[in-house]
């Protein structure tokens, strides 16, 4: 998928700044992502080139994290902790029905392009499980309804937005 | 009076914000502490009162204006009220070294940290040698509270001793194991703690740059810390000739990217210089050839946590604590399926069942206890017979169990240990670096042959050819991972072999 003009230029403000940090490839691809949403295929030459790296380890990091995506994701992030404390208080039934809701599966966007959904395991939240996050946000004892709510919540929110 | 909602991530994912809202409309700007980890509580309502300081818990916002209206009469008369603070039992039966602090005050206040012992630790270490501090540390009997438990002194000796221009002092915050939230309750609710202990660990073996290597599902303690180290910098306790001693040190914190490996210290290291998480063979050891190539200590959030109070109050005072050869305090993590899940702060040699019964009160569902499992994802499943262990890491190693972190995860009588033990294998497949191909292929193998047990396939040899599995993934990983995977299946299949049959949960 191309990339614009803008993208690009941002890709390589990016690798500038952060080519002399020690270690710095993770922090980049964190930057190159928060700015773009993900790290495009054309960003690997860029970045390989300016960090001294071969493309194929600059590949090889970025499909290494499950942090990065490498094509565009929805306009919002939906994670649902699929590890033990959450499976304890009933994940695995909340996985079920918000995979059914949304209509996708793990790493699948919905049509609309609203929401991409991950698996997490463990958001550090496990004494008021189950615990999701969206975006940024991280909401305890989420059961079904709350769950709907949360995700009426989203569209009125991108409807107010328009 | 003065009123505090936490700003931690239990209590905002509970609605502590809409809380804040609330006491701002009716005209109380609240100040916003970190969480006393009395989760259960959550949302909880401190207010200072002529009479104490009080608490109100779990509140809502549409129960601020009745709060507000129960201050001006009788507090104790609202449904809500939870007494002094310091009265609750919960709270006032804990030994609390590390999280002393926590929940009193602004996190990321200076002046509230310094008013509470701040920093005091740290002014000592100032006085001394390098190898002054390392004695101290070793005195105290600290071991490391990542899972490991190696002895703290011991591997800042390695590193002390070390001849090298460079050295690194890595804080390892990528606390990923299911059940345990003690490093982040440090990061949000008391970060200059882990700042001042990480400085101290400078200062003892030499190093003159730290980092804090936290994961990015944290993004409430990543935006705290980064605050509290700004704020450090600007008052001089970090950066270059601290408080006027001419010693130096830099801290950054670095986000991990959602690979539970990289919470193996060598993983870790391999992600901080910029590459793929794959775990290093030991020998070199990261205190002689760590981070870029440098003698390095890497240390969990408590273990750094646990420095500063050592400094401060003596390593005797920390030593008394304990049993055997566990010393101190340990962070219990109390979660899962429980009616009071939080933070209990112990010394080593509580039991399992005290831990779970008197402070849990049981399961959240009112449901019987079936399972716990102990020190996350790589912990074995304990059935009742187990629960009287105490709370030491010989103890449960003895039983082939371990704390690891200190998280405890309750599972009760509806729990399916075949689907768990299953689990524990599919983790691993996810979460593997590859490095080994016990635990690359072995664990994907582990679902496959549980999937055939539990359909009746060939039982008998799936059963031997799973325990066989297990020994070549024991013997034959280089970490944890692939190492102790087998831990939770072997005791599922131990302990709950009746749920192995395809009939679901069994009697068991």
């Amino acid at each position: 998928m191309g990339i614009s003009q803008n993208e690009q230029q941002s890709i390589t403000d990016l690798v500038g700044q952060y080519q002399a940090l020690p270690g710095g490839l993770l922090p980049l691809l964190h930057a190159i992502q928060g700015d773009i949403g993900y790290v495009p295929d054309s960003a690997v030459p860029i970045i390989a080139k300016g960090l001294n790296l071969s493309r194929a380890e600059v590949h090889g990091v970025i499909s290494f994290y499950h942090d990065f995506k490498t094509s565009p994701v929805g306009r919002h992030s939906v994670q649902v902790c699929r590890a033990e404390a959450c499976q304890s208080m009933g994940s695995r039934q909340l996985e079920a029905h918000v995979k059914q809701t949304l209509g996708i599966d793990y790493g699948e966007t919905t049509a609309d392009g609203a929401v991409t959904l991950e698996p997490v395991y463990c958001l550090g939240n496990c004494a008021c499980s189950p615990s999701i996050r969206i975006d940024d946000a991280i909401y305890a004892r989420v059961d079904t309804d709350r769950f709907d709510d949360l995700i009426s919540g989203l569209s009125s929110e991108e409807g107010a937005a328009k | 009076m003065i009123f505090y909602i936490p700003q931690d991530t239990t209590a905002l994912a509970l609605g502590s914000e809409s809380v804040a809202r609330a006491l701002q409309t009716a005209g109380i700007e609240p100040g916003r502490n970190g969480s006393r980890g009395l989760f259960w509580l959550e949302p909880l309502l401190e207010v200072e009162t002529d009479q104490g300081r009080i608490g109100f818990g779990p509140v809502t916002a549409k129960d601020i204006p009745s709060i507000i209206d129960a201050l001006q009469a009788d507090p104790s008369s609202h449904e809500l009220y939870q007494g002094e603070m310091a009265e609750i039992p919960y709270l006032k039966s804990q030994q609390r070294l590390t999280y002393a602090r926590a929940g009193l005050g602004d996190p990321v206040c200076l002046d509230n940290y310094q008013s509470l012992n701040g920093f005091n630790g740290l002014k000592k270490a100032l006085q001394m040698t390098g190898q002054q501090i390392v004695d101290q540390v070793k005195d105290s009997g600290l071991r490391g509270r990542g899972g490991a438990a190696f002895p703290a002194g011991i591997k800042w000796q390695t590193v002390l001793n070390c001849d090298s221009d460079q050295k690194y002092i890595v804080c390892n915050a990528d606390e990923g194991d299911s059940g345990t939230f003690a490093d982040r309750l440090v990061m949000e609710a008391d970060p200059y703690q882990l700042i001042e202990g990480m400085i101290i660990a400078g200062l003892a073996v030499g190093a003159n740059q730290g980092y804090i290597y936290l994961r990015s599902e944290y993004p409430v303690a990543h935006k705290l810390l980064n605050i509290a180290i700004e704020r450090a910098i600007q008052v001089n306790f970090l950066g270059e000739n601290i408080q006027g001693s001419g010693k130096t040190f830099h801290l950054e914190v670095r986000l991990g990217a959602g690979a539970y490996i990289c919470g193996e210290e060598t993983s870790l290291l391999e992600s901080l210089e910029g590459k793929r998480g794959m775990v290093r063979a030991k020998p070199p050891l990261p205190a002689i050839e760590g981070l870029f190539g440098k003698p390095t200590v890497v240390n969990n959030v408590l273990t750094l946590a646990a420095i500063s109070s050592i400094l401060d109050q003596g390593a005797d005072h920390y030593q008394n604590f304990g049993m055997g050869r566990s010393r101190g305090t340990l962070a219990i993590q109390l979660a899962g399926n429980i009616k009071r899940g939080g933070l209990i702060e112990l010394a080593f040699g509580v039991t399992l069942r005290e831990v779970v019964e008197e402070y849990g009160q049981g399961t959240y569902s009112g449901r019987p206890i079936r399972a716990i499992q102990v020190g996350g994802p790589l912990g074995a499943f304990l059935p009742e017979s187990q629960w009287d262990t105490p709370m030491d890491y010989e103890a449960f190693a003895a039983i082939k169990a371990m704390i690891g972190h200190g998280g405890i995860v309750v599972f009760d009588d509806t729990a399916d240990m075949a689907a768990q033990a299953r689990f524990a294998m599919e983790f691993c497949v996810v979460e593997s670096c590859g490095k080994c191909t016990p635990c690359r292929i072995g664990s994907v193998r582990g679902v496959e042959v549980i999937d055939r047990i539990v359909a009746n396939e060939n039982r008998e040899n799936n059963l031997i050819l799973l325990h066989e599995l297990c020994d070549t993934m024991e013997m034959g990983s280089l970490c944890a991972m692939g190492g102790m995977t087998p831990f939770p299946v072997r005791s599922a299949l131990a302990h709950f072999s009746s749920d192995f049959t395809g009939q679901g949960r069994g009697d068991n």
